[in-house]
């Protein structure tokens, strides 16, 4: 019990001094997620949309293929884009492992099945109706799609949600194809794993403290714009 | 003050439950006496140590003897020597094995450890690429090894972890009065095994021990530069954790341990231990 709140206790102290080399790490976790998750958003939700209103050959083997890839374990993640891209691999010419390129390539391959697949089910829950209503409204296929997508918003930024929370507290991927290498490639996760590993807890537990906090600070944001968004309409109550 | 009461008395309930199971785990272990004076009991003794000493094999090789012949059977912890010298200050661990002078000297001091003895040692050796762009191959002194790859600023990977290996080259740095800084000093912060696949993939040189080069090198394509040094050897010592900073720990069996492994049968199969499988041997044993 001491221990946790020894840690607890230097680990607040270390983040309200603002240790360069948490700092530094802290920076380069968000640069790479969230990079990797605009990448991964316009990748995945324009596919997500149109496997859920597109209706063609194969169209479930895909939406199982990409409901499976949602759970791809991260360290295989890493291990395909390392084998991508090590010298003796077919990218190899391009200098990009053990760079920040290299995990955010990683973690598109983890986020984009996830904002994709997540999509598509928000767009599928929709009922025919809203596009139809559209449609006799007088909204041409396009403008009907859009307002099928608006519609879908909340589950689309539910996907960008979970997505972000997959790459942001994934360690497995990072490690193998970032290499943890100080100042240039270590992340939040690489680095608790490191200052476990050298029994400097009390750092680990501040550097697990600012992670917490990033994922509530994201949550905090998804909540604002939830209530903004659905201010003035209906939503379910119980009476 | 109700509020304080009720936290005591979630803390002593929870205290209370682990006492009962940790007596409960005492009176199982007990319990089926076996017929006296047969090792048919399998006391479990928990051994936190180094990477190299897993990775290269020897304690697979080792354990199963020791296990026959002293009916303790060893759970290994293989870590880097700071965090496993950590596990033996919390009593996480009965015994250590592990290889920095400095650390293990301070662990001993400061009351955490008893009776080290000296178990055997190996050494390390500086592997390049082929092309040796700082141009020392062969070079016997690795305080100069060191100056020249700083000189051209070629790519260096440390293990940057605070292992064995790590103090070791950061000893090294600081007897050649060098402080490693740039872009062409990379720390990895990983175990050996990593740090070799990435030194091989940025073809840098590293500081590595010989059981993991050899035990590794076919996968790989780096090179040894310099070998041989007196700076590069790399002693290992046993360490029982102190009973008395940790009663309950199994100080019969640490010590059965590093009885065993610096008696003569333990130290011939050290010596012959990787001949059959390198052609040459991995660990020299030199315990007193």
């Amino acid at each position: 019990m001491e221990i946790i709140v020894q840690g607890l206790k230097e680990g607040f102290l270390l983040i309200w001094q603002g240790d360069a080399e948490i700092v530094n790490v802290t920076l380069l976790s968000l640069q790479v997620s969230l990079t990797a998750l605009v990448i991964a958003a316009l990748i995945g939700i324009p596919l997500g949309a149109a496997l859920a209103l597109r209706n063609f050959r194969g169209k479930h083997i895909i939406l199982n293929t990409i409901y499976t890839l949602m759970g791809l374990p991260p360290v295989l993640a890493g291990l395909l884009v390392y084998l991508l891209l090590t010298s003796r691999g077919p990218l190899g010419q391009y200098e990009l492992l053990f760079t920040p390129a290299a995990m955010v390539i990683a973690q598109v391959l983890l986020a984009a099945p996830i904002v994709c697949g997540l999509t598509a089910r928000a767009v599928m829950a929709l009922s025919q109706e809203v596009y139809d209503t559209a449609a006799t409204l007088g909204a041409s296929r396009r403008q009907a799609t859009l307002t099928i997508m608006r519609e879908a918003r909340m589950g689309i930024v539910a996907a960008l949600t979970t997505a972000l929370g997959r790459v942001i507290a994934e360690v497995g991927a990072v490690m193998l194809v970032g290499g943890n290498i100080r100042w240039h490639t270590r992340v939040l996760t690489t680095s608790i794993v490191l200052e476990t590993r050298m029994g400097n807890f009390s750092t680990a537990i501040a550097i697990g403290i600012i992670l917490l906090v990033i994922s509530f600070a994201i949550n905090l944001l998804i909540l604002a714009l939830e209530k903004r968004t659905f201010r003035y309409e209906n939503t379910i109550q119980i009476t | 003050m109700s509020l304080r009461r009720n936290k005591l008395g979630v803390i002593l309930a929870i205290l209370s439950i682990f006492l009962l199971a940790a007596v409960a785990g005492c009176a199982k272990e007990e319990s089926p006496a076996p017929a006296e004076n047969k090792p048919a009991e399998t006391k479990v003794l928990k051994l936190a140590t180094t990477t190299s000493t897993e990775d290269t094999g020897l304690l697979d090789y080792l354990l199963p003897e020791f296990t026959k012949d002293t009916g303790y059977e060893v759970q290994v912890i293989a870590v880097g020597t700071g965090q496993a010298i950590e596990m033996g200050e919390a009593g996480d661990v009965d015994v250590i094995l592990v290889h920095s002078r400095a650390a293990e000297d301070k662990f001993v001091e400061e009351g955490y450890g008893v009776d080290r003895r000296d178990v055997m040692y190996n050494d390390f050796l500086i592997i390049g690429p082929a092309d040796d762009p700082a141009g020392i191959k062969g070079e016997p002194d690795v305080l100069k090894a060191f100056a020249a790859i700083k000189e051209k600023q070629a790519p260096f990977v440390s293990r940057g972890d605070d292992s064995g290996t790590d103090k070791k080259e950061k000893g090294i740095w600081k007897k050649a009065n060098i402080t490693p800084e740039g872009d062409w000093y990379i720390e990895v912060g990983q175990g050996m095994g990593d740090t070799f696949r990435m030194a091989d993939e940025k073809k840098a040189y590293t500081l590595i021990d010989r059981g993991t080069y050899l035990a590794l090198k076919d996968n790989y394509q780096l090179e040894p530069m310099v070998e041989g040094s007196p700076d590069l050897l790399n002693p290992y010592g046993v360490i029982p954790v102190n009973p008395e900073k940790h009663p309950h720990v199994d100080f019969e069996g640490a010590t059965a341990f590093a009885e065993w492994l610096t008696s003569e049968k333990g130290q011939k199969m050290i010596g012959e231990f990787g001949v059959d499988k390198f052609g040459q041997q991995l660990f020299v044993p030199d315990a007193k």
